[in-house]
């Protein structure tokens, strides 16, 4: 079990994906994906009506 | 004309070389001159393309020769992020991976626009590896570094072209706004930057970071130099899929249209708070010059910033995946850690990030029904020292680089057309960003060129560079 969620989390994905994280790169990439959950959280928090659509062709 | 033309404008290097007073290549050598003379002490080109250079600048004299009408940029040095295609480099896009690549066949649309106009490609920048960057430092190039102090960042991503253009080596350069790769640049090196229209300059033929949110622009050292090669790229959108088949609409002959009628608002709120004195002081002296007494609150702002950063990190890996899996190690290990991150980001998070972005622009385009413009600060603070990590930021220890972009990423979301211009403080510059609506660069600009015409912002030329 490891010491911070997030490892486990890194763990996961990087088997889900193929992708290798070498060992000395996990404690910035924890540091990056905690920062990122973070704002995604303050984002996903704000509520708006569920025919809010993305813009996937976004037009200025 | 001076016999120095390192610090003219281009648009009075296109005067000077149609009207026969000095010729094109005099002033190709004179930059390749002073290109091999500061580069090794700026760190601003890749590559330089002096043979291309001279061959062209010929052809220019020549044409001239013959009596033939010369473009709006006739004899104009210019240099491009190398993420840009220049045939027969290998568009590095700041990378060590991207060397491997086969050198471009054709140069990108704008480089062709640019010299259909006249102007002459000198070579490519150093950037940010893969533009994921505000720092200018590059893990495999070495920093393309301040002229205004070379302890300094040159501001990211596109630091290449801040410091070619704030250090007198060449008077105009192109490089992309993903998040403020353009504005950042221009606030750290004192000089004019224009982020068009998300959707308004082709990027067909660059090396792409965020599909969502990139654009393309130019640096110059002068308003109208920015509104002439804007411009000269304007046109269809080849094979990017984002871009808008507009009819061009021509800015450079609307820039003396003054200030009178427009309603000029100032960002309040989050674009105030987190600033350093010398980032409000330049806000503040250019809204006094523009007549901005009305401060207004861009809403959401931060949560703006947010999505923004949630959707660079997912598609930027998106972007990578691939080489992610295989080449990890030859990245730049602060971008490698940060795109495995995204990687790993839910998509439910990234489409969230997606839903408010329109939502959020219908906010944000409501605001502009009573005003024509809104000011910001471009940056939190003038340019840091490279290798700095952290700042104080509202009285709180907070990392440097991705902070720098504060106040550049929630106006570029929603693809506003931002004119970035320099206010030339002491000891160093910084720049404020004059947003407009949508396809109104003309605005922008028009503002910008009434400020420097009253001297409220100015590129300030190095003091200690090569002169």
């Amino acid at each position: 079990m490891a010491a911070d969620p997030l490892d486990d989390m890194i763990d996961a994905a990087a088997a889900a994906l193929n992708l290798w994280v070498a060992a000395e790169w996990k404690p910035a990439v924890r540091a990056n994906l905690g920062v990122t959950l973070k704002l995604a959280a303050l984002v996903a928090d704000f509520e708006l009506p569920d025919e809010a659509e993305p813009a996937p062709v976004f037009r200025a | 004309m001076p016999a120095d033309t390192s610090w003219s404008t281009g648009a009075d290097i296109a005067a000077a070389v149609s009207n026969g007073a000095v010729t094109a290549l005099t002033v190709t050598e004179t930059a390749l001159t002073r290109i091999a003379g500061l580069n090794p002490a700026l760190g601003a080109f890749t590559s330089v393309t002096a043979e291309r250079a001279r061959a062209r600048a010929k052809a220019i004299d020549a044409a001239r020769g013959k009596g033939d009408k010369l473009g709006p940029l006739a004899g104009v040095p210019f240099a491009v992020k190398n993420l840009f295609d220049v045939a027969g480099l290998p568009t590095l896009a700041g990378s060590r991976i991207n060397r491997d690549r086969a050198p471009a066949l054709h140069d990108s649309p704008l480089i062709g626009r640019l010299e259909a106009a006249g102007a002459v490609l000198v070579g490519a920048l150093n950037m940010g590896e893969y533009a994921y960057d505000f720092t200018g430092e590059n893990a495999h190039d070495g920093p393309s570094r301040n002229p205004h102090d070379l302890s300094r960042m040159s501001g990211g991503s596109s630091g290449g072209s801040g410091s070619a253009v704030g250090g007198g080596l060449v008077p105009l350069a192109l490089g992309s706004d993903t998040n403020g790769s353009i504005r950042v640049p221009s606030s750290f090196c004192g000089i004019f930057g224009l982020k068009p229209t998300y959707g308004r300059l082709t990027r067909a033929r660059t090396f792409p970071f965020v599909a969502s949110l990139d654009h393309l622009g130019p640096f110059a050292r002068s308003t109208r130099d920015l509104a002439l090669s804007y411009d000269a790229m304007q046109g269809p959108p080849d094979d990017d899929a984002a871009c808008v088949d507009r009819v061009p609409e021509p800015t450079a002959g609307l820039l003396d249209r003054g200030l009178d009628g427009l309603r000029i608002a100032v960002a309040g709120g989050y674009f105030r708070q987190g600033a350093f004195p010398e980032a409000l002081a330049a806000l503040d002296a250019v809204a006094r010059a523009a007549g901005a007494s009305r401060e207004i609150e861009i809403p959401e702002a931060q949560r703006a910033r947010a999505a923004a950063y949630v959707i660079t990190t997912t598609e930027g890996a998106a972007l990578h995946l691939d080489r992610l899996r295989t080449r990890a190690r030859d990245f730049d290990p602060a971008v490698r850690d940060r795109l495995i991150a995204g990687a790993m980001v839910p998509a439910s998070l990234a489409t969230k990030a997606q839903i408010f972005r329109r939502w959020y622009r219908e906010q944000v385009l409501a605001l502009f029904k009573d005003c024509d413009a809104i000011l910001a600060p471009s940056t939190p603070c003038a340019a840091p020292l490279i290798g700095q990590q952290t700042f104080v930021l509202d009285g709180v220890e907070m990392p440097l680089r991705p902070n720098i972009g504060i106040y550049t990423q929630p106006i570029s979301f929603i693809g506003l057309p931002v004119a970035a211009v320099p206010v030339a403080l002491k000891p160093l510059p910084i720049g404020v960003q004059i947003i407009a609506p949508p396809w109104r660069e003309d605005i922008a600009l028009r503002i910008a060129f009434a400020l420097e015409t009253m001297g409220a912002v100015a590129a300030p030329r190095p003091t200690d560079l090569g002169r």
